[in-house]
């Protein structure tokens, strides 16, 4: 199983607060590897405009890492800023690593035009095209987002092991929303492609469980010939895809994921307000409805965070903290480690009708119920 | 040596030892109450004077003779119109276990002999092959360790299916918000009772049929459906609520649509759906067949047509000019009865041109499914040759169209419906389901319905399969009073509940160990496998051994 820690405040932290806290919660888990995405971005070497995009990867080879900052230069995007991590090579796994690059760049003159909705077409299909420049060399180039304001580390290992190695304690990167998982896929082949969180056009999640409903799901997606819908190394890859698919291609209330990939029962739908539409809404995506046990934990590009749950076999979650500072977690224990000082009382497990949210603003965790109305006016 | 003329022997003669099934009887058991031959459907054995050869030994007059002792007994009629069908009526109404058929283990003759006159052979019932390549689908992914299994009687499974076009969700959405037309689906429990006719089937075991599954909605909670077949629906089925649980066929022949179209003003609901039949598995190319003495006076009444005349519908429809012109004519004036407000599909037989058909279906936007009958089909009517030659196994074709359909994204929105064998050997669940792991939305039932439902006595090794000439033993698909009186209607309901409650049961019992329950497994290839290699490429699943 693998473990998931989110952490978001106001206030921007380092990654590696997370990664200690995630130490808690190593019963039940092989520590295999670890995904960590960021966001709310602030590094102590560099003042970061949050409009700009930043490419995270790895490259495996010299090669490769001139190959890519050709690329980037022959597109038009302009180098502003490189992240050097202090990588302390002897304590990574891997034996082809060349170079963890975490680059900030200035987009192209010739996209000026472009509206936002283009911008983000396009960003995502230079990132495709270089992952296909990596997978075509041998995969000597592992590209894991291009995007304002993500950050994504991922590499086999220890978490803790691979945070130190990276040397993230050194607080020259922090940031406000800290997305951690502590697996490899050893379900199938090791791919860093397969380790969670996974992200697409600023959306990311990470699961832990077992996605039954896998292949047919996958085969939905992929019919959909939507270039950003490729991958599938791993069963929880999916659960991301549907949540960009609702959220930015259907443009529907985040509400809605929920309700597409655990619909209520007919029964049920009977008596709910918006009843009608929710039954044409599960009608319409039956082929996303998710089966097995999973907790399923976000990040949208505003830095909301979400936590549902599947509809039946509900893998563990807990949600706590307070005004300002909230931790999600596949264990309780993980929270505590997250925010010590917080109400417990006021921590929450989602079941299977609900989505745990955390508005941009910290405020306070908003629960919805599917049970609720649900904003039919905002879909019209 | 003899001469050959002194013994009766004509090409077509036979001996009890060429029939496929050989009458065993004891004569130390029979009574001679004569039940046995009265009940006979074929007139198969008779009763008859036989004589028995008694030696005597005479010790004292040191002598050798015989005497002869008279007996009643049975006989066996060898000409092929009187052949035992082997259905053992015999042995159920026998007192005393004194007779009963056996198959004939030999490579029996008769069936050489079924072209007399030149009629070939025709006959009811099922393809007699006993294989089974969907008996051989397992289920493999089981959900242990990475993730728990669930529990088949203590969770909720929703097992359910949709019948009906399904819009994308962006087409969904735009309609929704301009306020489209959006097409309508049926929640239904995916294994279907498949389509067959009233002219077919004896008005009890229709009536058994109707209050099981009105029992299993409206009791039970499992939305099952069931198919006329051709040749329409009675009256008071056509006002009643009842019809919501219908989906009626329109076939080649347009028996009864006269009677229905009249009905709509009358009708308290919709039917579930209007099944339009291009073709059938068991006969592909051929209409379907009512044979004159099945044409009852109510049965006249309901197709419009005299009585006691055999009813063929044209092997196609007679406006079928191209499947473009048909898909519109058809669905859209059939859609349009109803007020576009019920799902219209279109049955055809397998086939390698399957895809073409679904593709253009694919392209109409009032094409609600495609249902593929395979070879496997059954039917009440049909000749022996189409029935066991002609026609395309179920599997293959339809993972192909549904491949075809993942390939365009469009899996949500046709449905595919298979039939044609499942269930042949008694394995409904595990055939539907390997089925659906397929890409089917739903499988339909006919044979193992009236096997499970109403005793049918047919088998894969042609036992009874006379459906075709109103004599069925059991009253199934007879329209004479005297055999159909023999079915109870209330206790077809209550085996018609018992089916569906056992496959509901079933179902769960598969989905738990593999994970699945929150929506029926369609297209769940992951989860099946089969032990032979060649047939797993061909399926893109797993070969396991
Ligand atoms: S098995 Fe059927 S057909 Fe054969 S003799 Fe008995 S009753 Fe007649
Ligand atoms: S019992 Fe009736 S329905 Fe069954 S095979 Fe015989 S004739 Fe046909």
């Amino acid at each position: 199983m693998c473990r998931l820690a989110l952490k978001t405040a106001s206030k921007p932290f380092s990654p590696y607060d997370v990664l200690t806290a995630m130490e808690a919660m190593q019963e039940g888990y092989d520590g295999s590897g670890l995904g960590l995405v960021l966001r709310g971005v602030k590094f102590t070497d560099f003042t970061y405009r949050t409009q700009d995009p930043i490419l995270s990867g790895i490259a495996h080879t010299e090669a490769a890492y001139h190959r890519l900052d050709a690329f980037m230069q022959e597109k038009g995007f302009q180098l502003k800023y490189d992240h050097e991590f202090d990588v302390d090579f002897k304590k990574i796994e891997a034996q082809d690593r060349y170079k963890y690059f975490l680059r900030v760049y200035k987009l192209p003159a010739s996209w000026k035009t472009y509206a936002a909705d283009e911008v983000e077409e396009q960003l995502m299909l230079n990132r495709l095209e270089l992952r296909k420049n990596g997978e075509d060399h041998g995969g000597d180039l592992t590209v894991f987002s291009f995007w304002p304001d993500v950050v994504t580390i991922k590499e086999v290992g220890w978490p803790l092991g691979i945070g130190k190695a990276l040397h993230l304690n050194d607080d020259r990167i922090e940031a406000r929303v800290v997305m951690a998982q502590g697996r490899q896929n050893t379900n199938y082949g090791i791919n860093l492609y397969a380790c969670h969180p996974f992200f697409i056009q600023g959306i990311a999640t990470m699961t832990n469980g077992e996605n039954t409903a896998y292949v047919p799901i996958k085969e939905l997606l992929t019919g959909m010939h939507y270039p950003g819908y490729i991958g599938y190394q791993s069963d929880s890859e999916v659960f991301t895809h549907i949540l960009h698919y609702v959220h930015k291609r259907l443009k529907l209330p985040l509400e809605t994921y929920k309700h597409v990939i655990t619909p209520l029962k007919t029964e049920e739908l009977n008596m709910h307000p918006q009843g009608d539409f929710l039954k044409g809404m599960r009608n319409v995506c039956r082929r996303m409805i998710i089966d097995g046990p999973n907790c399923v934990i976000g990040s949208l590009q505003d830095e909301t965070c979400i936590m549902v749950q599947d509809h039946k076999k509900l893998r563990p979650g807990t949600v706590g903290g307070k005004k300002g500072e909230w931790a999600m977690a596949s264990e309780m224990c993980g929270v505590d480690a997250m925010i010590p000082d917080r109400d417990r009382s006021h921590d929450f497990q989602p079941m299977r009708e609900n989505t745990v949210i955390i508005p941009p603003d910290r405020k306070e965790m908003k629960i919805w119920s599917q049970f609720d109305p649900y904003p039919l006016p905002q879909v019209a | 040596m003899v001469s050959i003329r002194s013994i009766p022997s004509t090409p077509s003669s036979l001996t009890h030892l060429d029939l496929q099934w050989i009458i065993k009887h004891r004569e130390d058991r029979f009574t001679l109450c004569g039940r046995c031959t009265s009940v006979c459907p074929k007139e198969a054995i008779f009763l008859t004077y036989r004589r028995q050869r008694m030696p005597k030994l005479d010790i004292l007059k040191k002598k050798r003779s015989s005497e002869y002792r008279t007996f009643t007994g049975i006989r066996q009629r060898t000409e092929p119109a009187n052949r035992c069908i082997g259905c053992g009526m015999c042995a159920t109404v026998c007192p005393n276990e004194a007779i009963g058929p056996e198959p004939n283990p030999n490579d029996p003759r008769v069936r050489l002999l079924h072209n007399d006159k030149g009629e070939a052979w025709k006959r009811g019932g099922r393809r007699n092959f006993r294989g089974s390549l969907l008996d051989r689908i397992m289920f493999t992914r089981i959900s242990m360790l990475t993730d728990p299994a669930l529990d088949a009687g203590r969770h909720e499974f929703q097992l359910n299916t949709l019948l009906g076009r399904v819009l994308s969700p962006e087409e969904f959405l735009r309609r929704k918000a301009t306020g489209g037309w959006i097409p309508p689906v049926r929640e239904i429990f995916p294994f279907i009772i498949g389509s067959m006719s009233f002219g077919a089937l004896s008005p009890n075991m229709w009536l058994g049929l109707l209050q099981g599954v009105a029992y299993c909605n409206e009791v039970l909670g499992i939305p099952v459906v069931m198919a006329t077949g051709e040749g329409g629906c009675p009256p008071w089925v056509l006002k009643s609520p009842y019809l919501k649980y219908i989906i009626l066929q329109i076939a080649s022949g347009y028996f009864g649509w006269d009677e229905i179209i009249r009905a709509i003003p009358d009708m308290q609901c919709d039917p579930a759906a209007i099944e339009i039949k291009y073709g059938q598995g068991a006969k592909p190319g051929d209409g379907g067949l009512l044979m004159w003495f099945k044409v009852s006076k109510l049965i006249a009444r309901l197709r419009g047509v005299p009585e006691g005349v055999d009813l063929p519908s044209p092997p196609v429809h007679q406006t079928l000019y191209s499947i473009e012109e048909s898909v519109m004519k058809m669905i859209q004036s059939l859609s349009m009865a109803w007020g576009f407000r019920v799902p219209v599909y279109p049955k055809i037989s397998g086939s390698t041109s399957a895809k073409s058909v679904l593709n253009n279906l694919v392209r109409n936007p009032y094409a609600s499914a495609l249902m593929i009958d395979g070879v496997d089909g059954g039917t009440g009517a049909a000749y022996n040759v189409s029935m066991d030659a002609t026609g395309h196994p179920i599997a293959s074709n339809l993972r192909e169209c549904y491949l075809d359909l993942v390939a365009q994204g469009k899996q949500n929105e046709i449905p595919l419906f298979a039939a044609g064998g499942v269930g042949k050997n008694g394995n409904v669940t595990q055939n539907g389901l390997a089925l659906i792991m397929l890409g089917a939305s739903g499988v339909h039932i006919g044979k193992y319905m009236m096997q499970s439902a109403a005793g049918c006595l047919g088998s894969e090794q042609n036992r009874c399969n006379v459906c075709n000439l109103g004599i069925c033993p059991k009253g199934i698909t007879s329209q004479n009073t005297k055999l159909y009186r023999r079915l109870d209607p209330d206790q077809v309901a209550e085996r018609v509940a018992d089916t569906f409650m056992a496959i509901s049961t079933e179902m769960r019992k598969v989905l738990a160990p593999l994970g699945r329950s929150q929506s029926l497994p369609i297209g769940m290839s992951d989860a099946i496998g089969i032990d032979d290699a060649a047939a797993a490429e061909k399926l893109q699943i797993k070969y396991i051994c």
